[in-house]
């Protein structure tokens, strides 16, 4: 909730800070919207890019990716963060409101971490014990199913922390974990933002929750995930994210109408340069692949089915039809 | 001095009589206006409660014969707006939170408030009581959001390490946040209306050799029995009506509540959390402006029983 707040001062900071640099010529503004897991990897890509582009005026603003992904499908908003792809209907809804294809541009990876308290004894758990605690129908309710034993302290229950249905890490969550054809156990409880659910799962001796990694503090136990019962547990580091090892990690990106040009081009290849990539490391999430750095990739190796747009050009310019934008075709995005 | 007769365009006098002739021929022309803007200031209320209703109407109506499922919208508690299997649109359980959160907040609320505004009106003397007034209004002016957060992060972890229960944000969690929300407008209106009961009352009361608890049980109760029912009522309306304080203390669960210690979701925090995602014109959209309407209904029915209530009452007092 905090973030929350942080957010509104720092829209309301956004909206004024045209008026107080009136005299330095005239600001673009580039309003960019969405998923809360990125939020902070966005403010700290604006306090960033400000320092070398003072002319250009930032908003950022948070809500989920379902919030960002309507805005920009609205006209709202110019870049839309997402931690999950666009949906066929969305796409479709983007056309015909802002007569333009959605292109879609990798920024970096984040490891969907799962967490418990500090103090539960748990180390490793598997995908289809996550299925089971957090699917419909799912056998799992209890803290002495998993461990054996019940837990030292804390009710035996499994409290299970979800995110709202706003949120793209609760679509990819129940994508990847469930299976897109199962639905959430209902009764979860559901905070209103990343960090909100590890602060709850802080003091929620018997909670168990998933959110980015970014957003581990002391208080929780990040746990490492195996595929499949049995198989080694991998831990969500950055390493194990851009290799692609740990079975959970998602592509951040950020969504355009329509092939960017101009400031919004000029920030994009920024985010995707070495200095833009830097932020991403620095907040616990796993940057794009050094050799994709740049203007002139795909977007990580881990796409091969979706084509890059224009041939990758050998000259370093800023030109943008050497940006790699990747445009969405609906049938590229049909959940494996 | 010159007399009026001669000059009497140049007399102060007769100036003056002038201008408050003027003033008067204008104040007799703006009268009818300022008694039609006093009007329109009145018919506001009217006209802004029939805009925001119609307005709902407008985006939850065009559900009617797209095959949406009323019995479904109110008997289920399946709440899957976004579910890719089968979308599902229940609000049984939301409604069972609300209703919960609400009847559990005004059983603290109302005795406390109105034991404070006894002890306030009656007990309470001099400077403290000042004070105390003070306070109470400032306690009326927190945020809810900020209540919200004390919930979250006060309350919480208080509630598991006492109670043992397995999660902090509840249906007691949200329950008390509420009733300390309600409070304040409970004693403040509670209050006026004791104060309101003319003092020959108590005099009389005393004369007959009653005690300060005869005369505040059976002499001022029954004498501002209306004004301590608007009290709680408007303590159920910002009960009901709260949302940013129970979307964060009640842990947001869509099922209904079979403990104190199980956590729940209300109508109006499911308003807040979804309908940013939901694209206009989309079903989870249009459904949650049904839910603003079934709200619009449940204050309705509360307020127009409050009318009721109270307008027996009189009639009974009249008798």
């Amino acid at each position: 909730m905090e973030s929350r707040i942080r957010l509104i001062l720092l829209a309301a900071l956004g909206l004024l800070s045209p008026l107080g640099c009136g005299g330095e010529g005239p600001q673009t503004v580039i309003r960019v919207e969405g998923s809360d897991t990125m939020v902070n990897v966005a403010q700290a890509w604006a306090e960033q890019y400000r320092k070398t582009h003072p002319h250009i005026s930032l908003q950022v603003l948070g809500g989920g990716s379902g919030v960002g992904i309507a805005s920009l499908i609205d006209g709202n908003c110019d870049l839309a963060n997402t931690s999950r792809k666009m949906k066929e209907n969305e796409i479709a809804r983007a056309r015909a409101n802002r007569h333009g294809e959605p292109m879609e541009h990798v920024v970096g990876y984040d490891a969907l971490a799962v967490f418990v308290h500090k103090d539960n004894p748990l180390n490793e758990i598997s995908i289809e014990e996550l299925a089971e605690i957090y699917g419909e129908r799912g056998r799992i309710t209890t803290w002495s199913q998993l461990l054996g034993t019940s837990l030292p302290n804390g009710s035996d229950k499994i409290v299970r922390v979800n995110r709202q249905n706003s949120s793209g890490t609760y679509d990819y969550f129940r994508d990847v974990v469930l299976g897109a054809q199962r639905d959430f156990k209902l009764g979860s409880v559901d905070p209103s933002g990343s960090k909100d659910v590890v602060t709850l799962i802080s003091w929620t001796p018997s909670a168990i929750g998933y959110s980015g990694i970014g957003c581990r503090t002391d208080g929780v136990k990040v746990l490492a995930l195996a595929r499949c019962k049995g198989q080694p547990a991998i831990p969500p580091t950055v390493e194990n994210a851009q290799s692609g090892t740990y079975p959970i990690t998602r592509p951040l990106q950020i969504y355009t109408v329509g092939s960017p040009t101009g400031h919004i081009g000029e920030y994009l290849d920024w985010i995707r340069s070495t200095d833009g990539q830097k932020v991403v490391l620095a907040l616990g999430y796993a940057p794009i692949p050094e050799r994709n750095v740049g203007a002139r990739s795909t977007g990580g190796d881990r796409q091969p089915q979706q084509p890059a747009r224009e041939k990758p050009s050998t000259e370093p310019t800023r030109a943008t039809s050497t940006r790699s934008a990747i445009p969405v075709r609906a049938v590229a995005h049909k959940p494996q | 001095m010159s007399t009026p007769q001669t000059a009497p365009t140049t007399s102060p006098r007769a100036a003056r009589h002038t201008f408050g002739a003027s003033m008067r021929w204008w104040a007799d022309r703006l009268e009818p206006l300022i008694e039609w803007l006093i009007r329109i200031c009145g018919w506001s209320a009217i006209l802004f409660v029939f805009a925001i209703f119609c307005f709902v109407c407008r985006e939850a109506l065009p559900l009617i014969g797209r095959g949406f499922d009323f019995s479904e919208f109110l008997t289920s508690t399946e709440w899957r707006p976004s579910s890719v299997v089968r979308p599902q649109y229940g609000i049984l359980a939301m409604l069972v939170g609300t209703v919960s959160v609400t009847t559990l907040a005004m059983l603290i609320a109302v005795p406390l408030g109105l034991g404070a505004a006894v002890y306030v009106s009656e007990f309470c003397q001099g400077r403290f009581r000042e004070v105390l007034k003070i306070v109470i209004e400032l306690l009326a002016a927190i945020p809810s959001v900020v209540w919200g957060f004390v919930g979250y992060m006060v309350i919480g972890p208080v509630l598991i390490n006492t109670t043992g229960a397995a999660v902090g944000v509840n249906l007691l969690n949200g329950g008390l946040i509420l009733a300390l929300m309600s409070v304040p407008i409970i004693v403040s209106v509670g209050e006026d209306a004791l104060k309101a009961v003319p003092d020959s009352y108590r005099e009389a009361a005393l004369a007959l050799g009653a005690s300060r608890w005869e005369i505040v049980y059976r002499v001022l109760f029954p004498a501002a029995k209306n004004g301590l029912l608007a009290a709680v009522l408007l303590g159920v309306g910002r009960a009901i009506g709260e949302t940013m304080a129970v979307l964060m203390a009640t842990g947001h669960a869509v099922q209904i509540p079979y403990s104190l210690l199980d956590p729940i979701r209300t109508l109006t925090a499911t308003i807040a959390s979804e309908l940013g995602e939901a694209v206009a014109g989309d079903a989870h959209y249009r459904v949650l402006f049904l839910i603003g309407l079934v709200l619009f209904a449940v204050t309705f029915a509360v307020n127009l029983t409050a009318d009721l209530v109270v307008k027996g009452i009189r009639h009974e007092h009249d008798r």
